[in-house]
């Protein structure tokens, strides 16, 4: 056996948005064991319930993460509409997928931006974040935010899309699906690409079940796990079904994201062609008393916003699970064994979202 | 909409192993675990999935108390154990991964373990 060293890497490195470290335990170029370790930007955020009520928590669940807020803010809102028992309009239901995806066009965008830039593809980067651009005026445009939305809250949503807006949208959409197709042939087709990621980082199906691996992490090993299926917003009324891959690899999660690029654009389309009228909010008389834990597909996997209420206005408690931390365990199964040249492209692979994670 | 049924069954912490090996061995995920403190006691849930069906135990300990790791069942699951040490101070016993404190560094030990504010006031009085 070759002597081990201990390399450090992180909390700053160059693929890494976030901080977040890991020892790597290394036989000469061969990762043998990984201990990670998170807490440079905990900002206890679950703690904040005590302190704001609770139709106010939403501005606070949606600041949990910088790409993926709307749906934060969306999921805390379905548990206290659970646990009070409102019964939000269709309209609203309808109006919360849209944004949801467009959320998630926009985070996977941002990834593949970022991973592209991690194999050095600059071109492939600007290209992805050019139709990134697309998508955050859009959220613009209907919400007042690029970043943080605010339009989600407690009982529906606090603004609505006209139906001539929804109409350009639509349009809209033929153009940016055009390009991407384009960009996803080079993300799935190219030589350069490919080498880089087949047979890297792999996640077995039964590890990925073991070790709690969720979204593309987990669709990418064959673990067909969507949130989306339990039908909440407007899901349940929507013709989809979760992108799987099978390899476990680097390009299986790569070709995961590509491939919900052009199911969350059918989703957005089904979602306009069906939307009903109405109102878009209902008005919230009360205080939450009683537990819910509320769940959806974030663009990185299975968000869980468990909220208890005690009949007061402040909650008991908030307690965020969000994907990345559930899949620490798996990338550690992925970076046992594999070379050290790879981590930096395996870790990213996971999208992690350390902010998000460390609350 | 469609809501989601959710199952919790509270259960006595020295069948908490038996319980959750068997939704191991029935082929259930593990989505979450969860601690929250209510009063002088800790309520811990454990979630799990089965073909969209959400089911959680909850087991209810006193502040000092220990509890079984459930880490040699679910591996992935030293991550919550982990944390729920750091943040709650909860004693986990035989974890597979112990970061001993170390996962998640804050400058407060244990800072969920106590609430800070109870019922409702003025901002300055929080």
């Amino acid at each position: 056996m070759s002597r081990q060293i201990v390399m450090p890497f992180g909390p700053q490195h160059p693929v890494l948005p976030e901080p977040i470290h890991l020892d790597l335990v290394l036989e000469d170029e061969t990762v043998v064991d990984v201990i990670p370790s998170i807490g440079y930007v905990h900002r206890g955020l679950e703690t904040l319930v005590e302190k704001r009520q609770f139709p106010e928590y939403v501005y606070i669940a949606e600041r949990t993460c910088g790409i993926c807020s709307f749906i934060h803010g969306m999921t805390y809102c379905q548990g206290i509409e659970r646990v009070m028992g409102l019964e939000v309009p269709e309209r609203a239901h309808y109006l919360r997928t849209i944004w949801s995806e467009y959320s998630r066009l926009h985070s996977h965008l941002l990834w593949l931006g970022l991973f592209a830039d991690s194999m050095g593809f600059e071109n492939l980067f600007m290209n992805a974040w050019k139709h990134r651009e697309f998508v955050l005026d859009v959220m613009e445009e209907t919400t007042g935010g690029r970043v943080i939305q605010g339009s989600c809250k407690v009982g529906g949503v606090r603004r609505d899309i006209d139906q001539e807006t929804l109409k350009k949208m639509e349009r809209d959409l033929k153009g940016f699906e055009k390009g991407l197709k384009e960009m996803a042939n080079v993300f799935l087709n190219d030589d350069s690409v490919a080498s880089r990621l087949r047979g890297v980082g792999v996640l077995s199906r039964n590890d990925a079940y073991v070790c709690g691996a969720v979204g593309p992490t987990g669709r990418g090993s064959g673990v067909p796990i969507d949130a989306r299926m339990t039908g909440y917003a407007a899901y349940g009324e929507l013709d989809f079904s979760p992108v799987v891959e099978q390899d476990g690899d680097c390009y299986a999660r790569c070709a995961v994201r590509v491939n919900e690029l052009f199911s969350s654009i059918e989703i957005i389309r089904q979602s306009i062609d069906r939307i009903p009228g109405g109102e878009i909010e209902v008005k919230v008389k009360g205080n939450p008393d009683g537990e819910y834990f509320s769940r959806s597909e974030q663009p990185r996997g299975e968000l869980v916003h468990y909220v208890k209420g005690n009949g007061t206005k402040y909650l008991a408690r908030s307690r965020i699970r969000t994907p990345t931390l559930t899949n620490i365990p798996p990338l550690v199964k992925m970076l046992q064994g594999c070379e050290l040249a790879d981590v930096p492209v395996i870790v990213l692979s996971i999208d992690p979202c350390i902010g998000c994670m460390e609350r | 909409m469609k809501p989601e049924n959710q199952e919790l069954r509270l259960i006595d912490t020295a069948h908490l192993i038996g319980e959750v090996e068997d939704y191991r061995n029935k082929g259930h995920r593990l989505v979450n675990v969860s601690c929250t403190r209510a009063g002088e006691e800790f309520e811990i849930s454990y979630s799990f999935e089965l073909d969209l069906r959400f089911e959680n135990i909850r087991i209810i300990i006193p502040l000092d108390a220990d509890i079984p790791s459930i880490s040699g069942i679910y591996w992935g699951a030293f991550i919550y154990e982990n944390e729920m040490h750091d943040l709650f101070g909860v004693h986990v016993r035989g974890m597979n991964i112990d970061f001993k404190g170390n996962l998640i560094r804050t400058t407060v030990p244990y800072p969920f373990r106590n609430t800070s504010f109870k019922g409702e006031g003025p901002c300055q009085d929080r």
